[in-house]
């Protein structure tokens, strides 16, 4: 591999570009979709390729190809000094990176048990028999469940003298009841909307029992059916980490994006209203008892490696310290912007893709004293919400609306009723503001989406969360006309 | 020198051929690229020559080899930009009912060896999907004249092209003081399928996309896009001055309450419909699991609501035929407000006892069938008198980040982008800050009063759209923001 990216390096540098560096990467990944009981389909995916992306006269090129030899890695070389080249004709602020010393070294996701070496059989039955099981409540028109395996091996060289070499394994899995009756169409996941995943084996996937949970969560979805609407008011709200690592993902982890600050972004997903101007003042994002990190070392989340795709070591940062924002997740180019270092963020989406400053595991930290359960019993009045169903916000990330899949209301520290289509909206920083209780380690889960949208051409990037679950006070629910 | 091939699904071209020798594999593959689909084509049939070989009963391979590139704009100056060639292979492999899909971007020798082998694989490992109807055959003597989806203005666009026409988009910015963030795009692709039922269908397609935002000091965005087969016909710089002024048309915003207010909604808002009711309701899969709006003869909309979906209107992205290589009908989703058909793929065809239209996407493919070319018919209204008839409502430019809040009463949620305008007594009075809106789509087509005469060609998330603008008499906002 070395021959190709060295060879890729040299012709680019010969040409004009005063750094340049190369990932070559190989996927695979695997999946299975049981629909109603039946195998609809069995798949496995390969690709790979590579990438090299390249800075002549200040400004970026980026060239791409799925051949990997020497004559192609000349060709792609010389094509990324050529699109760099036309870059520098509308170019303002030349392009400068922090420093960083030479990475090298390998990273592999610690895993027990190969989810590639599981036999195909055994994936496919313990995924029929949780859809089966969905499917034997009386009352549900299909279920759905899927499993998925993904692994990445990459090879980053740079100019610098970088080197290095990992190798991600990821599984993802959920099984899903619909009950359809009328106009009205209700569904329970788990143990998430779209799966649950995470950085780790096929023992991920053993100990989530999904066959153990469908009919539970099957059951829920028939009584939706029945269950009224949820009123319009404002209420306090409880937000399992099913939703809260969603609300998180969208309202914390994307306007911290450096790159989304400075406008790169503008044109597709938005900017961001956390300026730089509110990092230098310490703006008032949550409450007290709200604190997030930018974690890429984090035991099993998805956003966890052993370098970014600029050859930055991963590392935790913190984004909002006890309700004060104080950083951003970043790039070597973007960090020096506001005097910092890059936070390692920089993802690309397999070896066609130019790297973006993506979420690592952005993640809540929980605060000692109250389990989740402690919270609702703490809580006399208010609605317990759990898996995300719809999600919405601004393009600055300010106004935002969510559904969820399910709503109980709490009276007395206890839940009880049911209440179908629940939604809620508010601003975020009034939102965060208003959080007065967040669950201790005990509720503290790694969750995640494998299909995190940015960039053009479209991305999407493997993020995790790890959340404890939290109550917020004041919160309008029940948007819209029913 | 225009290349253009586009073979179709026709009787009697012979089923498979042969297993291939390795170095026949090899050539195939260095031959393939999206000047020539027949290239692609040949790949596809070695494929399913080597899959039957090997024991397949039926085999379907799709082959998609692209050349795309962007380029990328933001504080008016180009910070991005990408090319790309990739080869895709997807081989679904069928024994009785049992069925696996592998898919690979390795064309050498080994890469196909292995491909078939590990689906011949898979699909001993599989269940029988017990409702399994077989993959498509070539519809009798349904051929239909060949479009054309290529254009050389594409095809040949380098990043000097897209620099240039970028410099355009940002001249107009600057000229007006306010800064560029957009991205140019250009794609040429080969397309080709070949099963063991008889389908040979090949042909090239072109893209191109400009798009930007334009955004003021004075708190002003504004939004224009151009969308065509031919690079060469975007004109940059009339979408760089629609999006300034439109910029600069927005300047100090203020915020109107939120609540029912009559609108007028631009094409790129418009889109936005036209995807979500076809992602909702007019597959046949939605129909068939009981999750759509859609019943035939069902009025949804005023009288002024016609769709369709059309592969082969080259004033969109024309596609002559789906992943599946079945030949796109020209579908008719809505006439004048009335619910007619949905779309379908081989397997919800089959479950209904009828043909596939040829919206199949390329397999496995749990989500079912979707309308990709839908088109709006035109009105009578001149777009400009759209909001004359609004004595006191919303114009609104652009959705952004909407989804769906109710699938089957087709409730969405989203906010206005990028342009969004108090009208009273039929005139713009000025910029308004942008607003939450929860609101049924099957509402909005009931409540529409007037469609613009002139369209336009917009990428939505379903493919590429032919849409006017509309005048809605009753629009649900329910909630605003701070810019």
């Amino acid at each position: 591999m070395r021959d190709l990216t060295d060879r890729a390096l040299d012709t680019a540098a010969q040409l004009g570009a005063t750094y340049a560096d190369v990932r070559v990467i190989r996927r695979r990944d695997e999946s299975i979709a049981v629909k109603s009981g039946r195998v609809e389909g069995v798949a496995l995916g390969e690709t790979d390729g590579f990438g090299v992306r390249v800075l002549v006269d200040g400004a970026w090129g980026f060239a791409a190809s799925d051949t990997l030899d020497l004559a192609e890695a000349d060709r792609v070389g010389a094509l990324a000094v050529r699109v760099a080249k036309a870059s520098a004709t509308a170019l303002r602020r030349p392009v400068e990176l922090d420093g960083r010393p030479p990475a090298t070294g390998t990273y592999e996701t610690p895993i027990v048990e190969d989810p590639f070496k599981i036999p195909l059989e055994t994936k496919i039955s313990d995924l029929v028999a949780a859809d089966r099981a969905a499917g034997a409540v009386t009352g549900v028109a299909f279920t759905e469940s899927i499993y998925t395996g993904h692994r990445e091996w990459k090879t980053f060289a740079a100019t610098d003298g970088s080197f290095t070499e990992q190798v991600l394994t990821q599984v993802g899995t959920a099984v899903e009841a619909n009950a359809i009756e009328g106009d009205e169409h209700q569904r329970r996941s788990y143990p998430d909307a779209g799966g649950g995943y995470q950085a780790a084996g096929y023992e991920y996937i053993r100990g989530l029992d999904l066959a153990g949970h469908a009919e539970q969560y099957a059951e829920e979805a028939v009584a939706l059916l029945s269950a009224p609407q949820l009123p319009s008011g404002r209420r306090t709200i409880v937000l399992d980490p099913s939703m809260l690592y969603l609300q998180l993902h969208e309202s914390c982890g994307h306007p911290t994006e450096l790159d989304r600050v400075f406008g790169t972004e503008a044109s597709y997903a938005g900017t961001s209203f956390l300026t730089p101007d509110k990092l230098e003042e310490g703006f008032r994002y949550g409450s007290d008892l709200v604190t997030i990190v930018a974690d890429a070392t984090a035991a099993g989340g998805l956003g966890t490696f052993g370098w970014d795709d600029e050859g930055v070591e991963a590392q935790a940062v913190p984004l909002v310290q006890n309700g004060r924002f104080v950083g951003y997740q970043s790039s070597r180019e973007t960090a020096p912007r506001v005097g910092l270092r890059s936070s390692g963020g920089m993802r690309a989406d397999g070896w066609n893709r130019i790297p973006l400053i993506r979420m690592t595991n952005v993640s809540m930290l929980p605060v000692p004293g109250m389990s989740l359960d402690e919270i609702v019993a703490d809580t006399d009045d208010g609605l317990y919400l759990a898996n995300n169903r719809s999600w919405s916000i601004d393009d600055r990330r300010l106004n935002f609306q969510f559904a969820t899949e399910i709503a109980w209301e709490i009276k007395g520290g206890k839940k009880g009723k049911l209440y179908k289509n629940p939604t809620y909206t508010g601003i975020t920083y009034e939102f965060w503001r208003s959080c007065d209780a967040v669950g201790d380690e005990r509720s503290f889960v790694m969750l995640g989406t494998p299909n995190c949208g940015k960039g053009e051409p479209s991305q999407t990037a493997r993020v995790g969360h790890a959340v404890p679950g939290a109550r917020f006070r004041n919160v309008q629910v029940g948007v819209g006309k029913w | 020198m225009v290349s253009r091939a586009n073979r179709l699904a026709t009787p009697g071209v012979p089923p498979t051929r042969g297993g291939g020798s390795a170095v026949a594999a090899s050539e195939l593959a260095r031959s393939v690229n999206a000047r020539d689909p027949e290239s692609a084509l040949a790949l596809a049939e070695e494929v399913l020559g080597r899959a039957v070989k090997i024991g397949a009963t039926e085999a379907e391979v799709l082959v998609m080899a692209g050349d795309s590139a962007l380029t990328r704009f933001a504080n008016s100056e180009i910070h991005q930009n990408v090319v790309e060639h990739s080869l895709t292979v997807n081989l679904r492999y069928v024994v009785g009912k049992r069925i696996a899909v592998v898919s690979t971007g390795k064309v050498d020798t080994e890469g196909l060896r292995s491909l078939v082998n590990r689906a011949a694989a898979i699909a001993r490992s599989c269940e029988e999907l017990d409702d399994w109807a077989g993959l498509s055959a070539p519809a009798n003597g349904a051929t239909r004249a060949a479009i054309s989806a290529w254009s050389d203005g594409s095809a040949e666009a380098t990043p000097e092209f897209r620099a240039e026409g970028v410099r355009a988009v940002i001249a107009a910015a600057d000229a007006v003081g306010v800064t560029a963030y957009g991205s140019f795009s250009t794609e040429a692709e080969a397309v080709a399928v070949a099963n063991s039922a008889g389908i040979r269908a090949a042909e090239n397609r072109t893209s191109a996309q400009l798009l930007t935002v334009h955004m003021s000091p004075d708190g002003g965005t504004g939004y224009a896009e151009g969308v065509s087969m031919d690079a060469t016909t975007i004109d940059a710089a009339a979408i760089g001055r629609e999006a300034a002024t439109k910029a600069r048309a927005g300047d100090r915003a203020v915020v109107v309450e939120p609540g029912d207010y009559p609108v007028v909604l631009e094409e790129y808002a418009v889109v936005d419909i036209t995807d979500m009711l076809g992602y909702l309701g007019f597959s046949a899969l939605a129909v068939q699991e009981g999750r759509s709006f859609v019943e035939p003869g069902r009025r949804i909309g005023s009288d002024l609501v016609t769709v369709i979906d059309d592969g082969g209107d080259r004033e969109g992205l024309p596609m002559a035929f789906d992943y599946e290589g079945v030949v796109k009908q020209r579908v008719p989703l809505v006439e004048a407000g009335v619910c007619r058909e949905v779309v379908y793929d081989s397997q919800t065809a089959a479950r209904a006892g009828r043909r596939s239209t040829g919206h199949g996407l390329p397999a496995p493919n749990p989500w079912g069938p979707f309308p990709l070319n839908a088109v709006m018919s035109a009105g009578a209204t001149p777009r400009d008198e759209l909001i004359g008839g609004l004595d006191r409502g919303l114009l609104v430019t652009r959705f952004h980040y909407t989804n769906v809040v109710h699938p089957k009463l087709a409730i969405i949620t989203g906010m206005t982008r990028d342009g969004t305008f108090l009208v009273e007594g039929g005139e713009i009075v000025g910029p308004v800050r942008n607003l939450r809106f929860t609101q049924s789509y099957l509402d909005a087509l009931a409540g529409v009063s007037a469609v613009s005469s002139s369209r336009k060609t917009i990428k939505g998330f379903l493919g590429a759209a032919i849409v006017p603008a509309l005048r809605i008499d009753a629009w649900t906002f329910t909630g605003v923001t701070e810019f």
